[in-house]
């Protein structure tokens, strides 16, 4: 698998991310500048965390519009894999690449904490090292982790199986508790219709170390590296 | 021309920081004080001199950059 | 618009009529505005230390592993593997009351330039924080911003928030302390520094554009200074950590090449004290022309740009035939990048503006003949010795009490605003281990941090306060398993004009020293806060440490938790010392007695002990015994575990000190530690002459206190939980 890391300035996760894809494949992912146009080679784009340009007009608005954008629309046009998780994820939804928005934390503060992830479905090449129904930890660190979309489009998504992973309790349970930031029906993590385009709030990359507290994270990058195997 | 942009969370999607100013009027003893709704003030300056196309540009921008229409509305203003 | 130039002006800038005088005589002629400006800041106490430096130059600075000591804009220590830990604490108090967002903010902001300007890529940071009674007025929207705000500049440069400690009491309720330390990583043989060599070498001036933030507030107060006074009046300098973030990416990556000859960041006094200080440590003279000075406002004069204190810009000297180079990184990463000047051989810095020369001043004599005092000190009057003290309340409720006192209860709901993983590499977050623990990307090596300071034992003994705070420090890194390498220290006093309050400084740099020589923990980087005081009431004396240590191997690390089915054994000496306890305090509701003394040997010969344990790998858990003694901290570790546990027998004591002495007591140079061979280590400890008693063993979901009492965990998790959220949401 080759995967490549889109760095737009004020991204910080983009050396977690590389460490985790680093140890999932066996090398060094290309990190591709947002000025950048070119994205052929790769199997896996990812755009991590951070906060691009700041986030200060909206999270993740003004990256969504770089240059590279395009190149990343035309990747996943192609039928590429695109990861995003948190900033990433924010600017997969303002780019029009996945639907819904990343809103406020319904507490307004910046949350940094482990939450529980449900598996919501074992079928794609993000989650098929998991079992369907399994619960992971992952760290999530953002102030803007709300998901919304309008009833319509969480209804198609639902009926069209998109939600991959949701905030549960330890045990599985999804419920208003585990609902760190308030997300419309715990969605933590939805992909595209044709399963190549995921985004997700918390950070699988920040837990793949024993050391760093557990590898709870390390099955989405080794199940991508698996399925991506050239 | 200067374009003011408004950029307001669509009806219907949950504002916490508008409910907080809600809650904060409260506090202080503001009594009869409905929703509150919590938005974005953006002021361009255009080196366009024509209203219409002044407006025109700035909406464009709106639509493209400043306002997330899946959850924002926005409303221009030239002078 | 421009004011005569006169003894009263200066005044009003701060300088004292004898200073005033030497500016005069150095000059040989009237200042100009912007030369009284420049001679203001750098005479300034913040600029110049110069109450406080007579007594800094006491303390140990050296050792095999230190690199860099006090001097540079941080400290640098060898910790193997070819790498250096640069870091340093830096207080920002007073803006923090003004504005707790902001000036918390630009505080995190202006210790990590302090960090990045060495070469080193930012690894942690760490907060010391002081506010005032929880149940004063303004409590509660200072902690709440100031949070906010490490949290918001912190959060979004991308370097983890690891550690910290937070006090309240009434003492800062008008003077809240924010003290932030950041550690960078960097290596060895590639750290920066800010002389300034190589005649007509280009000055140049990157990041934020210039506007008048935060300028000299004595001289904008004054009414008559210009007709748009309102219009200039100094604001709060507001932080942009986007542009921190690509200051730290463009510095590191021109950090790479051998463009750079010299560079310092632009913090207090801005333009002035960075100019000055890179011209005067490299013995040189500095033109400025500020006409190429970024700015962010029209019309701004030269006193305005040499004093502004706008955020997110640096200094440097370069190479000229690498300046393209430099200017097409600084470009790439969107940041201003401007020739301003040029060094000369005239030993003077020259500053002009629209043609017009604004300053001329000779730089030797402004760094020689900065004042230096040696304010008179008085003694604090010693403590009267603690009688014997009834226990009120009993075991269970004295332990609810304290686990959830503000001082003692859980800090989750501070922490979980800071992001404690980014980067990855984050092995202990706050709260699992006594120190925080984070690795080095790439390498088995990783820092222990911390900071501490107990603020009642130094007011009640500055010299013994001050020991304990190092011994502290060194403690907990200890209690990770890491060696202690070196000290940041933040000395945060009242108006050092007052004897009892120069007295306290004198003592606790005393104490400090005496524990630093004998802990071999040299203090490589430090600041001096002063003046903290409103309406003539001094804050506590609070020299804050912060310490970093080294671990060969990160998996060597221990935390505090406890686990099932281990033995419980208390390391050191147990007198019963109540003296301004927290139970004392919490309980009893009495300050009152001398501190616990400091036995600097015993602390060390402990501490070398149980470091050795655990590096051996028998130790499990291990936790120092400090704020609320040892029954605290056995439900500390037992709160972290999720592990409940029972005590059966005392720890190691000295005399017959009553039940509640015993547990909660606050003896130094103690420790918990939890093992799975409690007989090899007893038998260790006597070997090596250490007093060590097995007090129990962990397991269950309750904590059994000696005589056989029963606290829940998830009464006593209630109780700890409690606090923080219940105080913000009321």
């Amino acid at each position: 698998m080759r995967a490549g890391i889109v760095v737009f300035p004020g991204i910080n996760r983009e050396r977690d991310m590389a460490i985790a894809l680093a140890q999932a494949t066996g090398a060094k992912p290309r990190m591709v500048w947002h000025t950048e146009t070119d994205l052929s080679g790769l199997d896996l784009v990812v755009i991590p965390g951070g906060f691009s340009f700041g986030d200060y007009l909206r999270t993740g608005a003004m990256a969504a519009r770089a240059p590279v954008m395009d190149a990343v629309r035309a990747h996943a046009g192609r039928g590429g894999h695109v990861l995003g998780v948190c900033n990433g994820f924010q600017i997969l939804t303002e780019a029009g690449l996945l639907p819904g928005a990343l809103l406020r934390n319904a507490s307004l503060r910046f949350l940094s904490m482990d939450c529980h992830l449900r598996v919501e479905r074992s079928d794609t090449d993000f989650t098929r090292h998991y079992q369907k129904g399994q619960v992971f930890r992952a760290p999530l660190a953002h102030g803007d982790g709300n998901y919304f979309a309008d009833d319509d489009t969480l209804d198609r998504l639902e009926g069209e199986g998109l939600v991959i992973f949701r905030y549960a309790s330890e045990e599985g349970a999804i419920n208003d508790a585990a609902n760190l930031n308030g997300s419309r029906r715990n969605i933590a993590g939805i992909a595209s219709p044709n399963l190549r385009v995921l985004g997700l709030m918390p950070h699988p990359e920040d837990l793949v170390d024993p050391l760093m507290g557990g590898t709870d994270g390390k099955p989405l990058f080794d199940g991508l590296a698996a399925a991506l195997a050239a | 021309m200067k374009a003011t942009v408004t950029v307001m969370l669509k009806n219907g999607v949950l504002d916490p920081q508008g409910k907080a100013i809600e809650q904060a009027l409260g506090h202080l003893g503001y009594q009869g004080v409905g929703e509150v709704r919590m938005g974005k003030i953006i002021e361009l300056d255009l080196a366009e001199t024509d209203p219409a196309r002044a407006r025109a540009q700035a909406e464009d921008m709106s639509r493209k950059l400043l306002a997330n229409t899946v959850i924002e509305s926005f409303k221009v203003e030239v002078a | 618009m421009q004011r005569d130039v006169n003894q009263a002006l200066a005044r009003e800038f701060g300088l004292s009529a004898d200073e005033y005088a030497n500016v005069l005589a150095i000059m040989g002629r009237t200042p100009t505005l912007t030369e009284l400006g420049v001679f203001s800041v750098m005479w300034s106490e913040h600029c110049s230390y110069k109450s406080s430096r007579i007594w800094l130059k006491t303390l140990p600075t050296t050792a095999p592993w230190v690199i860099h000591g006090p001097g540079e804009n941080a400290g640098v220590v060898d910790i193997g593997d070819g790498l250096a830990a640069v870091f340093k604490m830096e207080s920002h108090n007073h803006p923090s009351f003004i504005e707790p967002y902001q000036g918390a903010a630009t505080g995190v902001g202006g210790i990590l330039r302090d960090v990045f300007t060495m070469g080193a890529r930012p690894v942690a940071n760490l907060n010391a924080l002081r506010f005032g009674a929880p149940d004063h007025p303004r409590t509660k929207r200072i902690v709440d911003g100031v949070v906010r705000g490490i949290g918001g500049y912190g959060n979004c440069v991308g370097v983890p928030t690891v550690g910290g400690e937070i006090n309240f009491h009434p003492a800062y309720n008008g003077n809240p302390l924010v003290n932030a330390m950041t550690v960078g990583i960097a290596d060895r043989n590639r750290i920066f520094l800010s002389a300034a060599a190589g005649i007509g070498n280009p000055v140049i001036y990157v990041g934020s554009k210039t506007g008048r933030d935060g300028i000299h507030g004595a001289t904008m107060a004054s009414a008559e200074f210009g007709k748009d006074s309102e219009e200039k009046r100094p604001t709060v300098q507001v932080g942009d950590p986007f542009t921190e973030k690509l200051l730290i990416e463009a510095c590191l990556e021109l950090m790479a090449t051998d463009a750079i000859v010299a560079i310092q960041d632009m913090g207090a006094a801005g333009l002035t004290s960075s100019s000055v200080e890179m011209a005067g440590k490299g013995g040189v003279g500095l033109l400025l022309d500020l006409d190429a000075v970024p700015q962010r406002e029209a019309g701004m004069t030269a006193y305005e740009m040499m004093l502004s204190e706008s955020q997110e810009r640096m200094l440097m000297v370069l190479r000229p035939d690498r300046q393209d180079m430099a200017r097409a990184i600084f470009e790439k990463w969107d940041l201003d990048f401007s020739v301003i000047g040029h060094l000369t051989d005239t030993g003077r810095i020259v500053v002009t503006h629209k043609g017009v020369v604004e300053a001329d001043i000779p730089l030797a004599p402004l760094a020689d003949q900065a004042p230096l005092y040696h304010r008179p000190t008085a003694p604090t009057p010693a403590r009267p010795t603690l009688g014997e003290v009834a226990d009120p309340v009993g075991f269970g409720p004295a332990l609810r009490k304290l686990v959830g006192s503000p001082d003692l209860c859980s800090r989750a709901w501070v922490w979980d605003q800071y992001d404690s993983t980014v980067g990855g590499q984050t092995v202990k977050r706050p709260g699992a281990a006594d120190a925080a623990i984070v690795r080095i990307e790439g390498y088995r090596r990783a820092l222990a941090l911390t900071t501490d300071c107990t603020p009642r034992y130094v007011a009640a003994d500055a010299r013994t306060g001050g020991a304990q705070a190092v011994a502290e420090a060194w403690r907990n890194i200890t209690a990770t398993g890491a060696r202690p390498l070196a000290v940041t220290d933040n000395m945060n006093f009242a108006n050092p004009e007052k004897p009892e309050v120069m007295g306290q400084f004198a003592d606790a740099i005393a104490g400090m020293g005496e524990a630093c020589r004998a802990l071999d923990f040299p203090v490589v980087s430090g600041n001096v806060s002063l003046y903290n005081e409103t309406e003539g009431r001094g804050i506590l004396p609070t020299p804050a440490i912060g310490g970093l240590g080294v671990l060969d191997d990160a998996a060597q690390a221990v935390g505090c938790a406890l686990a099932p089915g281990l033995d419980l054994v208390a390391i050191g000496e147990t007198e019963g010392w109540l003296g301004q306890s927290l139970w004392l305090r919490e309980v009893a509701e009495r300050e009152e007695g001398p501190p616990p003394p400091v036995d600097l040997a015993a602390e060390r010969r402990n501490g070398d002990f149980v470091r050795g344990q655990i590096l051996q790998g028998r130790i499990r858990a291990c936790h120092d015994v400090s704020d609320g003694g040892l029954l605290v901290a056995v439900a500390e570790m037992a709160l972290a575990g999720r592990t409940g546990a029972r005590l059966t027998a005392p720890p190691p004591l000295s005399g017959t000190p009553s039940p509640h002495a015993i547990w909660f007591g606050e003896d130094q140079g103690r420790y918990v530690l939890a093992t799975a061979d409690s007989a090899a280590l007893l038998e260790a400890a006597a070997a090596a002459g250490v007093p060590a008693a097995r007090i129990g063993q962990s397991g269950g979901a309750d904590l059994t206190l000696p005589g056989g009492d029963t606290i829940s965990l998830a009464s006593l998790r209630e109780a700890h939980d409690h606090f923080f959220p219940a105080w913000m949401n009321a």
